[in-house]
């Protein structure tokens, strides 16, 4: 009990007040399974995104905020989000196998 | 890499003990943290998973009454004659593999002040957190004649995918060339704002190929189409002129089945089959619980940061029956399921949650056996208005496209495996 007592204080003092058990990145990332499927990985037409490079998939939706690669639903998707949730999404997708 | 909170309790092999330590304000049972979940389609299936995958310490029991998941979503597709039933049908037999304890039978109790919930087999089952994901009630009581009519199948809903899905199904393939199909819309709010004008377009798709005399009239309770109305307005006048009659501000206020007529305000009109939707409110399990408890008593008021009640401590509403400005769609019941799981965790972990969460929506619609269209936004978490607020840059397709028609079909696969798989 005294070496788990040990643990939550070095968790305490490691991870601060704002420390979350689910990583923000994945839990942005979460929504983007409900159409790339779970994992990311995609049956069909919709691509699969799971274990992309994470300077390619930030590039992509910078591109699809911008206008400058066309896209259908990533197009209007893309523009809800900010360059910093770019790179936590991209980190977490890019880590999936 | 970062060390989370999980690898913490992985590397401390201790998750149980230290959630005990950490959450023991928030854990009435002693042990393990328990959520029961109740309700196993696209919310609460995928809420029981997202617990257990981020919150492996926690003990959760998924009740749901149905053997087997039946999608509400592409269920226009069978009504359409494009698919049949097996295509909308899904076993739940991989969920007890993420250690989702699975109990099939109905919740008919709720008791928050004790924290059980009782089901009609006789089982009690203790929770720290309850979340209550039970879809819609359709209100057949608010249309006069609608609950006898229903009783002789003279009029069905099919606003839940199952039984009413196939009957309609039936009833269009047994109506005559030159038959009337009269469709019921509802006011809003209700669930899958786009699902009637789909369901419009995909029994319009059908009836010009096989009985092209026949017609639709559309009865609808709002002034306009409600969702994607350049993207219907469009397949209705490209593919189907002559067939679809749309009228606007005339809800259905009375069905007949002896006479197989459908009333409004202004008219009777004659059909050969009766498709009203009634208004619907948040499933009957909410107000067992006591958070059915917006302004008119029909949907549940949440803290959209948790998606815990603001009436009823440790109960958590998700899906169609959370009441906000935002689309009942399956699409968006995953979302406050992984909104709502994240949560719960950060909560029974003593912690407190993302205070800024943000969501999407992605809906598709086809309009024809080869084209679609969707709808799309994405949503941000304002704590100063306490409500998702539309992120901007989101909307509809003006026109319908095979592409759009692929990705729809896609879509459904893999939302499928997201919440089962």
């Amino acid at each position: 009990m005294h070496k788990i007592l040990i643990l939550l204080a070095a968790s305490a003092t490691l991870f601060g007040a704002n420390a979350y058990a689910v990583d923000r990145g994945e839990l942005l990332a979460s929504t983007c399974m409900s159409c790339h499927g779970a994992g990311g990985k995609s049956k069909g037409a919709i691509p699969t995104i799971a274990g992309l490079d994470k300077a390619y998939i930030v590039k992509s939706l910078q591109d699809f905020k911008s206008g400058a690669r066309s896209a259908s639903v990533m197009q209007r998707h893309s523009k809800g989000y900010t360059d910093e949730e770019f790179a936590l999404m991209a980190d977490y997708l890019s880590k999936l196998k | 890499m970062s060390i989370n909170r999980r690898d913490f309790l992985k590397v401390s092999g201790a998750g149980a003990a230290a959630a005990l330590l950490a959450g023991c304000a928030t854990t009435a049972s002693g042990g393990k943290p328990r959520v029961v979940v109740v309700g196993a389609g696209y919310g609460g299936a995928t809420c029981a998973k997202y617990l257990r995958k981020w919150g492996p310490n926690i003990d959760v029991t998924l009740i749901e009454p149905n053997d087997k998941f039946v999608s509400c979503p592409r269920s226009n597709l069978v009504i359409g004659g494009l698919r049949n039933m097996d295509y909308l049908t899904h076993g739940y037999d991989n969920l007890p593999r993420h250690g989702i304890k699975m109990v099939k039978d109905m919740v008919v109790a709720i008791d928050p002040a004790k924290r059980t919930v009782t089901t009609k087999g006789g089982h009690t089952f203790g929770y720290d957190r309850l979340v209550l994901a039970p879809g819609i009630d359709v209100r057949t009581d608010t249309i006069k004649g609608y609950r006898e009519a229903e009783a002789a199948s003279k009029v069905v809903h099919a606003w839940k995918a199952g039984p009413q899905t196939a009957l309609l199904r039936k009833q269009i393939e047994s109506m005559p060339d030159g038959g009337v199909f009269v469709m019921g819309i509802p006011g809003t709010p209700y669930r899958c704002p786009p699902g009637p004008y789909e369901r419009i377009s995909l029994v319009a798709n059908y009836l010009k190929k096989h009985k092209p005399k026949s017609k639709i009239i559309v009865l609808d309770s709002n002034p306009d189409i409600v969702s994607k109305k350049p993207l219907f307005t469009w397949a209705w006048n490209s593919f189907y002129a002559g067939i679809v009659e749309y009228r606007g501000a005339n809800a259905v206020t009375g069905v007949d089945g002896n006479r197989m007529v459908a009333s409004t305000e202004f008219d009777d009109i004659k059909a050969d089959v009766m498709n009203v939707v009634p208004r619907q409110r948040a499933g009957e399990l909410c107000a067992l619980a006591g958070v059915r408890n917006d302004a008119g008593g029909n949907w549940c008021a949440v803290n959209f940061t948790t998606f815990e009640s603001t009436a009823v401590p440790n109960v958590h509403i998700i899906g169609d029956s959370v009441s906000a400005s935002l689309p009942k769609s399956g699409h968006m019941a995953t979302n406050h399921a992984k909104i709502c799981a994240a949560a719960i965790v950060e909560l029974l972990a003593g912690r407190q949650p993302e205070a800024a969460p943000v969501i999407a929506n992605t809906c598709y619609s086809d309009t024809s056996d080869t084209t679609g269209g969707h709808v799309a936004n994405v949503y941000r978490y304002n704590a100063e208005k306490k409500a998702y607020i539309d992120a901007g840059g989101g909307g509809a397709t003006p026109k319908g496209d095979e592409l759009n028609h692929a990705y729809a079909e896609s879509w459904a696969q893999n939302i499928w495996s997201e919440v089962l798989s």
